[in-house]
């Protein structure tokens, strides 16, 4: 009961802040920081739940980014020198759904062909696979543009409203950011989650009372790379300029960074994370750092948090909570 | 018609080591039946074929009738054919409890969908599914350990929850690989008392084991294994008076200990 309330006022709380926050930019990073927070949960599925690395998850962000972004615009393809594929402009909810879809196909792609490979070599298939990816944005001009990048993306719209003002978005984001949560609460506290969690622990053992591994492998990497996709389309309509710099390995280093430090296979583990590891730039740059100062400090903070606190701070905050009631 | 699990001709060759060579072995319904030998005999090798973890080289295997040569190890499962591990196997950084809610995965039928899409059903399964593995832990006497972490369990608890994530999978056949190996003797002679247990649920039982007092207390048969052979087969009784199994593995002493 009290848990509910604190629940309830937290987001009552998130979803107040547009409304006395008076600085555009803060806004902006705000939104920024939770459409990295979802990506963050959705790489928490498979790095903390199923315990597989996915060195390769801005991958699926930027493939939902660039697929909803051209379903949008509309684009032509030339599949045979004279056989022409168009694809006229699509509402943007619609072209959302595409790019969380075609995310979704990539996971099952990837879980499939990694249902052999576990540890390292998942880790090195995920990687090639972005960089894959990047490469192909990066080059298939017709497509993509290149270098050039996709502009001129239309934001997400309902009839005659339309996600434009930094508000609007924010509370956007943050819907889909509490839909995905809830989809992965109840994903990790059923047989499903129970699975993945067997398949990290012990997949021989897992294995031998009938679970079928390969089968959760793939639920939760189409899963995860899905809500990337989903984060990635809510990118692309956002900023609404996409270029091939979105698969910049960086990227996947700080979903891992905010699920690493905030607590991986905790449900609020990504989101602590990605608040303090999403606004502690800015947050620093209120004590007027010059820039360097700024990454010095947040690395050595990094380094402070998993040396500390090795399960990250969410299950360090549980431990002193739970010590404390029991003494 | 075939016994519950019939091995025949089963060969498993490791490069150019011959792991077990030409074995056949039956196991019939409501039996328990021990596979004894000296290490590197086979046993646990046999034991990764029949399960789907080592496809064999020659012969087949049948579990009612039905081929599981093909099968991968969660599809024997499925067939009731669970299998404990030689090496202490629990999942450790979860919760006793948790560790048999996970053994529960063939009880249950939610589906992905179901459960993103929160239907009331999943929550009523979850519930019964909890309810089913606390009494399963009251089975193995381990119900006031149901938070603790299964890793930080006393060895022998640890032997005793691997039983019963085993049992969760609502075995027909359990395959158990030397269960009481590090355990004392009192544990030992409890464990005996438990498998007495299991048998009277209708669970029939094969058994690897090293501990002579145990095989030969429970068993209704015994097998002998000798460098992945067949050396003798038949009642404990008899097993302790064959002069193959005494030269093999049981040794002198044993003969003499007994007079």
């Amino acid at each position: 009961m009290i848990n509910k309330i604190l629940v309830a006022a937290g987001i009552a709380a998130l979803v107040s802040v547009p409304l006395w926050l008076d600085n555009s930019y803060l806004l902006h990073v705000l939104v920024i920081t939770g459409i990295f927070i979802i990506a963050a949960m959705s790489l928490n599925l498979l790095l903390g739940y199923a315990g597989q690395l996915s060195l390769g998850h801005v991958a699926f962000f930027g493939i939902g980014a660039y697929a909803s972004a051209l379903v949008s615009l509309g684009f032509s393809i030339h599949i045979t020198p004279q056989w022409v594929m168009t694809v006229e402009k699509n509402p943007v909810w619609l072209a959302m759904l595409a790019g969380i879809l075609a995310a979704g196909a990539c996971g099952w792609f990837i879980g499939r062909v990694a249902f052999k490979v576990r540890g390292a070599y998942f880790v090195i298939v995920s990687i090639s696979f972005a960089e894959v990816v990047r490469l192909v944005a990066l080059n298939w001009v017709e497509l993509t543009q290149g270098p050039m990048a996709l502009n001129n993306i239309p934001p997400l719209a309902f009839n005659s409203f339309v996600f434009l003002k930094k508000p609007e978005n924010y509370w956007l984001i943050l819907t889909v950011a509490v839909v995905c949560y809830i989809l992965i609460r109840r994903l990790v506290n059923s047989r499903a989650g129970r699975a993945m969690v067997a398949l990290r622990e012990n997949e021989a053992l897992a294995a031998s009372v009938g679970i079928d591994v390969t089968r959760y492998l793939v639920l939760s990497t189409v899963v995860s790379a899905a809500m990337a996709g989903a984060a990635g389309a809510l990118y692309a309509h956002y900023v609404r300029i996409v270029d091939p710099d979105i698969f910049l390995f960086v990227y996947t280093v700080t979903m891992v960074i905010m699920v690493v430090t905030g607590g991986k296979g905790t449900l609020a583990g990504p989101v602590v994370g990605g608040l303090i590891f999403g606004l502690l730039p800015e947050g620093l740059r209120a004590f007027a750092l010059p820039p360097e100062a700024q990454w010095i400090a947040y690395g050595v903070l990094m380094v402070l948090v998993v040396y500390f606190l090795p399960q990250g701070i969410v299950p360090a905050f549980r431990n002193l909570f739970q010590s404390k009631k029991i003494a | 018609m075939r016994a519950m699990l019939a091995v025949e001709n089963l060969s498993v060759r490791f490069g150019g080591l011959l792991a077990i060579e030409n074995l056949s072995l039956e196991v019939r319904e409501g039996e328990v039946l021990s596979l004894i030998g000296p290490n590197g005999a086979g046993k646990t090798t046999a034991f990764n074929a029949i399960t789907g973890y080592l496809a064999p080289s020659a012969g087949e295997i049948f579990f009612k009738d039905k081929k599981l040569n093909d099968l991968r190890p969660h599809q024997v499962a499925a067939q009731g054919l669970v299998r404990t591990f030689q090496k202490t196997s629990v999942f450790g950084g979860r919760s006793a409890l948790d560790n048999v809610l996970i053994g529960l995965e063939l009880r249950a039928t939610q589906t992905p969908l179901e459960i993103l899409l929160g239907m009331p059903k999943v929550a009523r399964e979850e519930r019964e599914l909890a309810a089913e593995a606390e009494r399963i832990l009251i089975f193995v006497n381990l119900k006031n350990r149901k938070h603790e972490l299964a890793a930080a369990l006393p060895y022998g608890e640890q032997r005793l929850l691997e039983v019963a994530i085993a049992l969760a999978a609502k075995p027909k056949l359990l395959l158990l690989d030397e269960p009481v190996s590090g355990m004392n003797p009192s544990e030992t002679a409890s464990f005996m008392a438990k498998l007495a247990e299991i048998r009277a649920l209708g669970i029939t039982v094969l058994l690897v084991e090293h501990d002579m007092k145990m095989v030969m207390g429970v068993s209704d048969r015994v097998v002998c294994l000798s460098q992945g052979r067949i050396i003798a087969n038949g009642t404990p009784a008899e097993i302790q008076r064959d002069p193959e199994v005494i030269r093999a593995y049981l040794g002198e002493r044993h003969k003499i200990a007994r007079r």
